[in-house]
């Protein structure tokens, strides 16, 4: 006979809530169950009207992302087993600072507006016709920007970016690392496109390195490292652009 | 004259109707506030607002040394009412607050700096302590200089 936890999720029905209340379950710990295995128990077994978003259940889509007593996770990489001792509960509550649209479902809308905003695509000044064949990369020039690009839209560094909170007009750690991903693309020509939407008090000005974002990314895309550089890279734009007003 | 009967009560209470508060195509969004304790609940948050917090300290710790320069100025009087003035329980407890956030301000400013500055030499990525390290050395050397600078 398997271990129990209990697990206490958070549930809002906007027909009928005012705010979130917690429902408790008591399910039975795997060593090899995470937390989203738990909530699939549940609503297989338990309560079929628990409601959360999930899809690749390996830490690929990023749709699963919680707040697994308090902390940004990913429901699919958290195992059960490390909470499970001295009788402790785990508390999933839905990603914070995004609105609640039911349970544990999140509306990213405002995300996936300061995503596009940011450009992240190749942006070619001239294009080369189609029988040029591909942009050539070397594998230097691909490390360069490699961590950037694992980045899976999780919004688990929003969740944990305190500015983002305070302040729901900031572009916000994962959309700076991709423009920075793209910046840093050998075969991309784009960065002062994006520098005119992020050198801005809402874009990288608003970050003030809490480094939140960093410690909770599951793929170590290190944004809060992405954002100080586009900083660096803003203050030497402008420097130049002082020194040298009439270069480029 | 009759008094009117009331109806009779139904067999069944009706159940009270939840009135839903949204319109089919706008769901009605639960949006909490952001407390303005938020950075109490969690230890990191504390840290950043101490890390931020310090920076009054350090310039409390300028305009202190600023004071401190003027006095030298204006002669050996003033000098020795400002050792005086610094002496006095107010000051003493201003120095000692302003020495742990200068401490916290340097070590987290120190060890932030490899985030914000990947230096690469032929195309790897040097490890984050041998970017901080050459701050604390130089630290280190100003803070031995300068004590033997006071105390020689």
């Amino acid at each position: 006979m398997a271990d129990k936890i209990t697990l206490e999720i958070a549930r809002y029905s906007p027909e009928q809530d005012v705010k979130p209340s917690f429902a408790t379950y008591e399910v039975p710990v795997y060593k090899e169950w995470v937390v989203l295995d738990a909530l699939n128990h549940i609503k297989d077994k338990v309560d079929g009207s628990l409601t959360y978003r999930w899809s690749c259940r390996m830490g690929i889509c990023g749709s699963c992302g919680m707040m697994v007593n308090g902390e940004p996770k990913l429901a699919c990489a958290t195992f059960l087993s490390s909470y499970a001792h001295n009788g402790n509960k785990i508390r999933v509550e839905p990603l914070r600072y995004f609105p609640v649209i039911r349970d544990l479902v999140t509306e990213l809308s405002d995300f996936l507006v300061k995503l596009k905003k940011v450009k992240p695509w190749l942006i070619r000044k001239e294009k080369p016709a189609l029988g040029q064949g591909e942009f050539l990369q070397t594998p230097d020039q691909l490390e360069n920007y490699k961590q950037f690009s694992m980045c899976i839209n999780c919004t688990l560094c929003y969740s944990a970016c305190p500015v983002v909170g305070l302040d729901p007009i900031f572009v916000g750690p994962a959309a700076i690392a991709l423009a920075q991903r793209y910046n840093m693309d050998s075969r991309d020509q784009g960065a002062d496109e994006r520098i005119a939407v992020l050198a801005h008090p809402e874009g990288i000005w608003g970050c003030t390195f809490v480094g939140e974002c960093t410690r909770v990314c599951p793929k170590h895309v290190d944004p809060a490292g992405a954002i100080q550089q586009y900083k660096l890279r803003a203050v030497m734009d402008w420097v130049k652009s002082f020194v040298m007003p009439r270069a480029s | 004259m009759p008094v009117a009967k009331p109806a009779a009560a139904p067999s069944k209470p009706i159940r009270a109707k939840v009135v839903p508060i949204y319109s089919e195509f706008h769901p009605r969004w639960y949006r909490p506030r952001v407390s303005v304790y938020w950075w109490l609940g969690q230890w990191q948050y504390l840290k950043f607002i101490l890390r931020e917090l310090s920076s009054v300290f350090v310039a409390a710790f300028v305009v202190v040394t600023l004071f401190q320069l003027r006095a030298l100025r204006q002669g050996p009087e003033a000098y020795a009412r400002f050792q005086h003035w610094m002496q006095t329980p107010f000051a003493i407890a201003l120095s000692v607050i302003s020495f742990f956030f200068v401490m916290l301000h340097t070590i987290t400013w120190f060890n932030l700096a490899p985030r914000a500055m990947p230096i690469r030499v032929r195309g790897k990525r040097v490890p984050e302590f041998l970017v901080a390290a050459p701050n604390y050395v130089i630290w280190l050397v100003v803070s031995v200089a300068v004590a033997w600078l006071v105390l020689k």
